[in-house]
């Protein structure tokens, strides 16, 4: 396994001079070519020197680094920080520079040549989401905190390394900047493909940004670390538990598609139908709410035993609104939004051409979860047996 | 005595005057130039080094203290009189300003900024060339700029020693006590002096000006 990884920790540690206790103690640690790897973990437990071992800004007291399969411990930590992209919380771009000179740095040091460096600056800068005719020679007092972080990725991306260690780079930034700053960034990795480690203490950035997260605990020891569905789904310990905290079944179902649903039969009626054919399928199925179709079974409104039996069934105001509908890429998280707001506590699922296909209640849900913590558990059994 | 006296005594005398303000601005300049590079060199090597910087600092304002004119004659048997020893001794006060400047220049650059320079990839001399010092100069300036107000303060006392410069009309005045135009010679030593301050300074801050970033200016 160790073969493949970009990053490879061997039994790193990290004892500051004068204290007993270590701050990292003994940490092996892999990281894979493509994958955003997420250190999450209370304060202090160590993430933040974890990430500054990997590229020697903290000297590690014991242990080695490989960088692909090359060991990196000792030698010039200079050479080595310029193959790795270092995005940091308070971003830290020169205030004496303009941004175009700010993300020419690394080109800069390495001897590009003028033209070379130029088109770069703007393709980073394009790729960032700023354009450059604007910002080129603005300063960073300028900026934005959004912006100046946009600035500073591209500034870690100028040489394109392989490897970017990012440190809480989103945690100076407004939450719905840093929303925004996490969709593009998540989209940026899509075409770059880069391994990144990236350190957080929120939970649910962990969850939405990394492909694996590894849980780390006091002097950095890993508690879990597996992909956030299977985190989710199975939290090894208490302490993995807790830190994930209340609603973690639920943020799970982010994970879950409708598409992984059997969808029961549910009763139904069409705009063209005897109000009391609905009624006698209520009846018949114990359901309290049937849908009312059109000729194209599309889906229109909720109706009641009530609505079935008043003068005349009205298909715009009638009976309940349906909420919106799911597909079967949507996940099952989508699905218990709209059923709470529902009157029939369910939400509608429709097909490609917008017919409808079932809904999705709480059951569905409930047996969803419980075949995920199944399969999760299912797999740590198996890795046991192997490891033992 | 009459405003209009002092202007014909200053008419008549003007290629002194002017000849005695080069030699002012002479030994300021060199001093201030010596002062600066070895002070900034001094600086940067104390930095990080807490020890040597507080002795650096400690020593540097004990020599303030030391009063000047004792500090001039005291290099006369070294070097003999005239500007040399004023200018040694006048060297060794413009240290603390420039000095205590550049350390704290140094200390106030963001940390952040440092840690990003550090982990692209540059070694402690490029940080210190292309980040460290840029962002520290305008305050390692503002230390130039009042060592050199002191330089030309003191400088005026050059003459008790053999040197040259405005001081020497502030003198002539004063020995010349109750004579005619000792008053007019006080006053054109003090007022140059005053003068040649305040034009060395918007020179220094003209200097400072073009030679600071605009990303820093507030």
């Amino acid at each position: 396994m160790s073969s493949e990884a970009r990053i490879h920790l061997e039994r790193v540690g990290k004892t500051y001079p004068g204290t007993k206790v270590p701050a990292v103690e003994d940490l092996t640690l892999d990281v894979y070519d493509g994958e955003i790897l997420v250190l999450v973990g209370p304060s202090g437990c160590g993430k933040s020197t974890t990430l500054r071992l990997i590229n020697r800004m903290i000297e590690p007291s014991g242990g080695r680094i490989l960088l692909d399969g090359e060991d990196v411990t000792h030698g010039s930590p200079d050479k080595l920080r310029r193959r790795i992209g270092y995005v940091i919380q308070q971003i830290g771009l020169f205030p004496h520079q303009t941004i175009a000179q700010n993300i020419a740095t690394l080109p800069k040091m390495l001897g590009w040549e003028k033209a070379r460096i130029t088109a770069r600056v703007d393709e980073l800068m394009t790729t960032v989401g700023l354009d450059p005719e604007q910002y080129r020679d603005r300063y960073p007092k300028e900026l934005s905190g959004g912006q100046a972080q946009r600035v500073g990725v591209a500034r870690a991306l100028g040489v394109d390394p392989d490897i970017m260690l990012m440190d809480e780079p989103f945690g100076a930034i407004d939450p719905i900047t840093r929303d925004r700053l996490q969709n593009e960034f998540l989209r940026l990795q899509g075409e770059l493909r880069k391994s990144i480690v990236f350190v957080t203490h929120d939970i649910d950035e962990a969850i939405k940004m990394g492909d694996r997260i590894a849980i780390l605990g006091e002097r950095s020891k890993i508690r879990q670390i597996d992909t956030p569905e299977r985190i989710l789904a199975y939290p090894v310990d208490d302490f993995v538990n807790d830190f994930i905290g209340t609603g973690s079944t639920i943020k799970g179902l982010n994970f879950l598609k409708v598409s992984s649903l059997t969808l029961t039969h549910y009763p139904r009626m069409t705009t063209d139908e005897d109000p009391q054919k609905g009624i006698a399928r209520l009846q018949e199925s114990g359901s309290d709410w049937l849908v009312l179709v059109d000729d194209q079974h599309r889906p229109l409104r909720w109706l009641s035993e009530d609505d079935l039996s008043g003068a005349e069934v009205d298909s715009e105001e009638g009976g309940e609104a349906l909420g919106e509908f799911l597909e079967s890429d949507n996940t099952l998280f989508q699905a218990l939004e709209q059923m709470v707001q529902s009157a029939a506590a369910a939400s509608i699922v429709v097909n490609a051409t917008g017919a409808f296909e079932g809904v999705v209640q709480m059951e569905h849900l409930a047996k969803a979860v419980r075949r995920a913590q199944m399969e999760a558990r299912l797999h740590y059994e198996e890795l046991e047996a192997t490891n033992t | 005595m009459e405003s209009s006296n002092w202007f014909a005594y200053v008419r008549d005398n003007f290629d002194l005057i002017l000849e005695a303000t080069i030699a002012h601005a002479r030994i300021v300049l060199i001093v201030i130039a010596l002062a600066t590079v070895f002070s900034l060199l001094l600086g940067v090597l104390v930095s990080r080094r807490p020890v040597l910087r507080a002795i650096a600092l400690t020593v540097a304002g004990i020599l303030l203290t030391i009063p000047s004119l004792a500090l001039f004659a005291l290099f006369i048997p070294l070097v003999g009189i005239g500007n040399r020893p004023a200018m040694i001794a006048l060297f060794l006060y413009a240290i603390l300003p420039i000095l205590r400047n550049t350390v704290t220049g140094l200390d106030s650059v963001s940390p952040a900024v440092v840690e990003s320079a550090k982990g692209m990839g540059m070694n402690p001399r490029q940080q210190l060339l292309r980040v460290r010092l840029p962002l520290a100069w305008p305050v390692i300036m503002a230390g130039v700029r009042i060592s050199s107000l002191l330089v030309v303060g003191i400088a005026a006392i050059a003459v008790l020693v053999g040197g040259d410069g405005l001081g020497s009309f502030i003198q002539a005045g004063l020995t010349r006590r109750g004579l005619p135009n000792a008053a007019n010679s006080v006053f054109v030593g003090v007022v140059f002096t005053v003068l040649l301050g305040l034009v060395l300074d918007m020179v220094f801050a003209t200097v400072q000006r073009f030679t600071t970033s605009r990303g820093l200016r507030i």
